[in-house]
């Protein structure tokens, strides 16, 4: 593990690539590595891209990954895809749209496997990203599975969240229901190149004015062609601007805080599911104490009784 | 629970011809493995690298140019450099001729799978054979 660690922080991506399977895979020493590495993250601006299947987002993180390099920044990218319900098995395509980075060493992608959660990301991604991050990464982009209207979980890893559509998405009235139409900081109306751009990028608009924006940042509607190279500088710029933005109305901070608190929450229930995991099921002990509740002990108090046992050790 | 057996799929070289790649890729991934697919035409310098990044258990490369005697042993000395040897090659694809299958058995190549290879019989080579911590 010490080895591990040392290379990983000496800037070994074979070292990065082995964090990440120890973190995707709960492998033993997850939560040790994970306390070891964390101090050194939380430098990265990290970009949440999500849309439906084929609206193009695989393909615009690769233009994208393009117009950050070329600023002389380096990029990670962690690339989700759904595992079957039925199999287990996963096909990780999003790779295919970002050949020509392969060898950019400054460039890094991992594609991960849904592994049946359901918010569009893989359980492990947030600290997927945690590694990326403490390995040095300037910019961190995430691509969700493709999301049907209600998979809104990038929102709450990400600084900056895009929602890609494409032109003949829908009329006015999908746009303004509510789920992943209410999560973006930043609309990307890919594909532009097709009729019916403007109308799309008009009703998005549209549905954007019956709110008040005053004080508060108004998510811009950009159009992009990642085939002819439209529109990604123009993203990029709108992005760094969200950075600012951000940084300045303080509102870094309060997603900073919000974040840790989330995160502090979601380890705490970690290590409360291991203890039953280790104090209840493994040994049977559940199975034994099931014999009085059948016999007619409540289950609640049961519970406390055995919850202050798991605890204590 | 034990955690699923990750693959590369990779095209190396010139060919475009990738229907072979995507019926394993899609055997594998029914049979409960983690597949990931490179895409067309890339360099064994690309292969090795997507599949370092990706940290795999298992290499398969389709080939159907006629080139397995140049890009396979590149292949194997790559992942030699980068001391991922225990990663499992899974060669596969336009390999019939008997003196070349020996040949590259005897490099060290644990199988290769010519045309007309039964599905089940790569699947189960790669649950018998990959190594997973």
């Amino acid at each position: 593990m010490t080895e591990l660690l040392e290379r990983f922080c000496a800037g070994e991506r074979r070292a990065l690539a082995k964090v990440i399977t120890i973190i995707e895979n709960n492998l033993p020493g997850k939560n040790e590595l994970l306390s070891r590495i964390y101090p050194r993250a939380g430098k990265a601006f990290v970009v949440g891209v999500t849309g439906a299947p084929g609206a193009g987002k695989s393909s615009l993180l690769d233009r994208l990954t393009e117009v950050i390099r070329r600023r002389g920044l380096t990029v990670g990218v962690v690339a989700v895809d759904p595992t079957s319900p039925f199999t287990g098995g996963a096909i990780l395509g999003d790779r295919i749209r970002m050949q020509q980075h392969t060898m950019d060493k400054g460039v890094f992608v991992r594609s991960l496997a849904t592994r049946g959660s359901l918010g569009g990301l893989a359980r492990s991604a947030k600290e997927v990203i945690t590694a990326l991050d403490a390995f040095g990464i300037d910019v961190i982009l995430v691509e969700t599975v493709g999301v049907g209207q209600s998979e809104v979980d990038i929102m709450k890893i990400s600084n900056a969240t895009l929602v890609v559509l494409t032109p003949a998405g829908g009329d006015g009235v999908q746009a303004i229901k509510a789920g992943i139409m209410e999560i973006a900081d930043i609309f990307v109306v890919n594909k532009c190149d097709l009729p019916n751009a403007e109308k799309t990028v008009r009703e998005i608009n549209g549905m954007l004015d019956m709110d008040n924006w005053a004080g508060v940042w108004r998510p811009p509607v950009l159009a992009t062609n990642t085939l002819v190279n439209t529109g990604i500088d123009k993203l990029w710029q709108t992005l760094e601007y969200f950075r600012e933005y951000q940084k300045s109305t303080g509102l870094m901070a309060e997603a900073r805080k919000a974040k840790l608190r989330s995160d502090l929450l979601e380890i705490l229930e970690n290590e409360i599911r291991l203890k039953v995991q280790k104090g209840l099921l493994d040994n049977g002990r559940l199975d034994q104490e099931l014999a009085e509740v059948l016999e007619g002990a409540d289950p609640y108090t049961m519970a406390g009784k055995l919850l202050k046992d798991i605890l204590a050790h | 629970m034990l955690r699923p057996i990750k693959v590369l799929i990779a095209k190396p070289g010139l060919d475009g011809h990738d229907r072979g790649a995507k019926v394993v890729s899609r055997a594998l991934r029914d049979a409960g493995m983690e597949v990931i697919y490179t895409g067309l035409f890339q360099t064994p310098d690309e292969v090795v690298e997507a599949a370092l990044q990706e940290d795999v258990d298992v290499l398969g490369l389709s080939i159907l140019s006629g080139a397995h005697m140049t890009l396979i042993p590149r292949i194997m000395d790559l992942l030699k450099e980068n001391k991922a040897e225990d990663i499992l090659l899974v060669p596969g694809g336009t390999i019939v001729q008997k003196e070349e299958i020996n040949e590259l058995l005897a490099k060290g190549v644990p199988v290769v799978f010519g045309p007309d290879t039964p599905l089940e019989q790569i699947v189960t080579f790669i649950k018998e054979n990959a190594k997973i911590a």
